[in-house]
């Protein structure tokens, strides 16, 4: 227990040395970015109010004070991370003046109730089928599963999100397929709202599950047809265990450890997924929010988006690490 | 090499299904070459014209063919494959050679970085490279970035067979010979390696190909540069799906499955030929 | 033939690799008309160089046979008090049914055979429970009194595989299989891992297993020193032919087979300083033997009819079986007197 307790520790200061790195990474490479915040709302407030030039000095003058673009990178990062510990991202360009963190907590749950949900799915039912495909080597549904899984997987996540639409938005309109719920139900705690919400994500996270369930078989079968020629199961076998119990607490629970390593590494990958999903369904949530700042050059809100998503990956990644040891007896927690 | 491929073609049907598929979509590119307009012209051919004899891919809404514009932009999105998988080889191999064979503290600095690499979001970094350099990302400075980033996992997977290869008994003899540890790797090791650099270097494609189109299909590429992205771009830009321009969408997308899958096959075939367990498997399926 | 103390019957044994991959055919004669019988209440032993098929044959005697070895030819016979059975002709659920409860198998590479991520008690559980055929309580009873039995510790069904160590591990399988005091006991190698202080424990459990439980033990090892220990019989193995048979005295003292008198020879033994000439060549390719008698390549004793026609097993001694031709002019390698040092029984 008390080494349990150190490896969490140990595991704990790696997710923030993850965390920094990432963040710091991201705000390095924002602030490449030859667009200038400053300009861009000056711009903007200029074209709309016309020109008295010095009303538009006064306004430059605070916005630079604000956003802090006259200090040196140095300066900013150190700002930046100041701010960052409160809470204090700076305010979005693209909704200016609501503070980028705003916007990026309002998108928040969208994006982790369609990924939760899809990867639970895809995962659970992945490795079950994977399991059972690797073991089962000529059982016919499952060869023609392990078929489709294999022509679904080189073709990226916007095709099948795009077949999707095509299906049960033109040629069978029985989805809706843009937005998170109806316009003409009010967002609360009520059925509607609910029933609204599910209905809107039947597709988005349908794409996510099919391309997602079909790494995951893929990957588990090809995991179990390698654990079925170990050892251990051999002997199962040949000592006459139930079929059954092989399958499960010898294959597929060694097959596990290894594919939920598999599962945290994908994590990255997954989260990039949704960006491009939720762009083709126009889902409000992390995806959409950040190509939109990325089309309006909105360099606190990408900065923002990226910041919480690194936390949130790094996040989940840290959980998986954290259930490990429990599955394997053997990783050593030190 | 050359018999590898020969009784792969011979005895596997993926890899021959694979490289017809393969070999499809590679004759198309090449008709750009005769291409009777540019891909850059726009209203040359009256717009939104369904497939016909006359045009067989129909015309797009802004008055080009699609078979000619679409011969393009296989061309340019398999040069750019190519490409990123010629550069993520170089990286790969070298690294791959040298830690596998060297060994000691130049394997260990080596796999710290690529642990490094594998763990690097990579499509959210080529967003954040978009959002800097906007459309000064033209599709060279994309495939150098991707080349870049995507050799990690095939180093390790060269080192690994590398690192097998070292204790042999042709590399001992090689050593003392007098050999240079670089003419053992390049002229000893480096034909070992070889099928999996095959097809690790296809297994890449695929994967710079989905992620080129992925980019481009939100916009985050030069838009002006036809690739099968930039046309899929276009097209959902042109609304084609809801004014019924259904073939400037289906046909790309066909087109594009069809390479994927053939580009897929090979992998497969290619990885069954190099792991002997998935042999055994196969003879004991029998 | 058949004794009414046969357990087990084997005639005319052939099982061969098979593969077909990318156009080349390959067939690999790992048992290659193999006939032997195991009386009941005695340790048989396996020996032969590694590659010479030993555990290929005990694999189809166990019925452990996969893709691509398979039984060519031949015939084998369990008798178990009133049941009668060839495991390659009865249905999976007849063959089940006398797994563990009568029949039971040490595979080769017991570091690796248990369960990595469940702790020992569950492999018990899983294998033998059914079998034993008792309610939960007494099949615990049962288990914790057979692991005292062998001086194990009814601790180590807490534990998981990775905590024990090698010798422990192998203790441990032997217990698993032995648990449900099966009358038919089939080792592969349970000591090759082992160092020689461990190797002995082990050995002496077997032993101990075996008298107690008056049962029949198939012993396989390529290391003879090992034979001498504790088979009352020894079948040599060589290129998938058994070569010679007989009780262990007598191959340690008379052996009739040219290659026995190679493995006798080469023992180390206590005061003897000669250099042992080793075998010249390499042991045949099962995939393409050479003709005659298999082993005529490499035979100090080789005359041409050994290049062409096949010698068969025949009876020189008392339950003494050998295959040579010269078999009368086999002289041990090295005087002999008595057993080899190591042999301490
Ligand atoms: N799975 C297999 N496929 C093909 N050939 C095999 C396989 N296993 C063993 N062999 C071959 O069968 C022969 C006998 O092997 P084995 O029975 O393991 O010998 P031993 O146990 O005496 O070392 C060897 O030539 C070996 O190469
Ligand atoms: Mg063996």
């Amino acid at each position: 227990m008390r080494d349990y307790f150190t490896f969490v520790l140990k595991r704990l200061l790696q997710l923030a040395a993850v965390v920094f790195a990432g963040i710091s990474a991201a705000f390095f490479i924002t602030h490449l970015s030859p667009i200038s915040p400053v300009d861009m709302i000056v711009n903007r407030v200029a074209a709309q109010s016309g020109g008295d030039p010095l009303a538009i000095q006064d306004l430059r003058d605070a916005l630079a004070a604000l956003f802090g673009t006259d200090l040196p990178l140095h300066e900013k990062f150190l700002n930046f991370w100041g701010r960052f510990l409160v809470g204090d991202l700076g305010p979005s360009l693209l909704a200016f003046p609501t503070p980028a963190i705003d916007l990026v907590m309002r998108a928040l749950p969208w994006t982790v109730g369609l990924l939760v949900t899809s990867i639970l799915l895809s995962w659970t039912i992945g490795n079950i089928l994977g399991g059972l495909g690797g073991y089962y080597q000529n059982n016919r549904f499952l060869k023609a599963f392990g078929v489709l899984a294999m022509g679904v997987q080189p073709i990226p996540y916007y095709i099948v999100a795009f077949l999707l639409v095509l299906l049960f938005g033109y040629f069978w309109p029985v989805m809706p397929i843009s937005g998170g719920f109806s316009i003409n139900v009010r967002p609360g705690f009520t059925f509607e709202f609910i029933a609204s919400v599910i209905h809107h994500s039947i597709l988005p996270a349908a794409s996510l599950v099919i391309v997602g369930l079909g790494i995951s078989f893929l990957g588990m079968r090809a995991m179990v047809s390698n654990i079925v020629t170990e050892d251990y199961v051999t002997y199962a076998e040949l000592a006459g265990v139930r079929t059954e119990r092989v399958v499960f607490f010898y294959v597929i629970r060694n097959a596990m450890v290894p594919q939920l390593t598999g599962l945290a590494m994908a994590l990255g990958g997954i989260f990039s997924g949704t960006i491009i999903t939720e762009q083709v369904f126009a889902y409000p949530g992390l995806g959409s929010l950040l190509v939109n700042a990325v089309n309006a050059g909105d360099t606190t809100l990408v900065l923002a988006v990226s910041s919480i998503a690194v936390i949130a990956v790094a996040g989940a990644i840290f959980v998986i690490d954290l259930i490990h040891p429990l599955l394997d007896p053997r990783v050593k927690v030190k | 090499m050359f018999a590898i491929i020969r009784d792969l073609t011979r005895y596997n049907i993926e890899f021959a299904i694979g490289c017809v598929l393969v070999g499809i979509i590679t004759l198309f590119a090449l008709a750009s070459f005769f291409a009777p307009v540019g891909p850059t012209m726009i209203y040359v051919v009256p717009p939104d014209m369904p497939p016909s004899l006359s045009y067989w891919f129909g015309t797009n809404s802004r008055g080009q063919d699609l078979f000619w514009q679409l011969s393009y932009a296989f061309r340019n999105t398999l040069t750019f494959g190519v490409m990123v998988a010629a550069i993520s080889r170089i990286i790969s191999i070298t690294v791959g050679l040298l830690a596998g064979y060297l060994g000691g503290w130049v394997d260990r600095v080596l796999m710290f970085f690529n642990d490094i690499f594998v763990s690097l979001p990579i499509f959210p970094i080529l967003i954040l490279v978009y959002f800097v350099l906007r459309s000064n990302l033209d599709m060279f400075t994309l495939a150098l970035i991707m080349g870049c980033l995507g050799w990690p996992f095939d180093a390790r997977l060269i080192r690994s067979v590398s690192l097998g290869l070292r204790h042999r008994e042709f590399t001992r003899h090689a050593t003392f010979s007098g050999m240079t540890p670089r003419k053992i790797m390049f002229e000893e090791h480096l034909p070992y390696v070889m099928p999996i650099v095959l097809a690790t270097a296809i297994a890449n494609m695929i994967w710079s190909i989905g992620m080129e189109v992925t980019l481009a299909v939100l916009g985050f590429t030069n838009l002006n540069i036809p690739t099968v992205g930039t046309t899929l771009y276009w097209a959902n830009n042109h609304s084609a799906m809801i004014v019924g321009v259904w073939w400037w969408i289906l046909i790309p997308v066909i087109l594009i499955v069809t390479l994927f899958i053939g580009l897929f096959l090979l992998t497969v075939s290619l990885n069954e030929y190099i792991d002997p367990r998935s042999r055994l498997r196969r003879m004991g399926g029998a | 033939m058949a004794d009414s103390t046969d357990i087990l019957t084997v005639k005319g044994l052939k099982a061969y690799y098979r593969m077909a991959y990318f156009g080349i055919d390959r067939e690999v004669r790992a048992v290659d008309d193999i006939t032997l019988s195991i009386r009941r209440n005695e340790v048989y032993g396996i020996a032969g160089e590694s590659s010479s098929g030993k555990t290929s044959l005990i694999k189809v005697l166990a019925a452990a046979i996969r893709p691509p070895l398979e039984v060519v030819d031949g015939a084998l016979t369990y008798r178990f008090g009133d049941i009668e059975i060839d495991p390659y002709k009865a249905s999976s659920e007849e063959v089940n049914a006398i797994r563990w409860k009568h029949l039971s198998y040490i595979m080769q590479g017991s570091m690796s055979v248990l369960n990595p991520v469940r702790r020992i008690r569950h492999s018990f559980s899983d294998f033998a429970f059914q079998p034993m055929g008792v309610d939960k309580k007494t099949f615990w009873e049962r288990t914790r009194a057979h692991l005292e039995r062998l001086n194990l510790s009814p601790d180590i069904l807490r534990a998981y595989p990775h905590e024990l160590s090698g010798g422990m591990r192998q203790r441990v399988t032997i217990a698993l299989a032995t648990v449900c005091q099966p009358e038919f006991i089939i080792a592969d190698e349970p000591t090759t891992a082992l160092d020689v202080v461990v190797q002995k424990d082990v050995l002496a459990m077997i032993r101990d297993v075996q008298r107690q439980m008056g049962s029949s033990v198939v012993f396989v090892t390529h290391d003879m020193s090992v034979h001498a220990n504790i088979a009352d019989r020894i079948g040599i193995v060589y290129a998938g032919r058994l070569v010679e048979e007989g009780p262990t005295r007598t191959l340690f003292t008379a052996p009739k087979h040219p290659y026995t008198a190679h493995l006798v020879g080469s023992l180390p033994r206590i005061g003897d300083t000669t250099t042992k000439a080793a075998l010249e060549g390499r042991p045949p390719n099962l995939a393409d033997p050479p003709s005659g008698c298999r082993f005529h390549p490499r035979c100090p004793l080789a005359i041409d009819k050994c290049k062409t026609e096949v010698p068969p097993l025949e009876t020189v001694g008392q339950s003494h079986r050998s295959a040579c031709w010269r078999a009368d002019e086999v002289k041990p390698l090295a005087p002999v007197a008595g057993q080899p040092a190591q042999v301490t029984p």
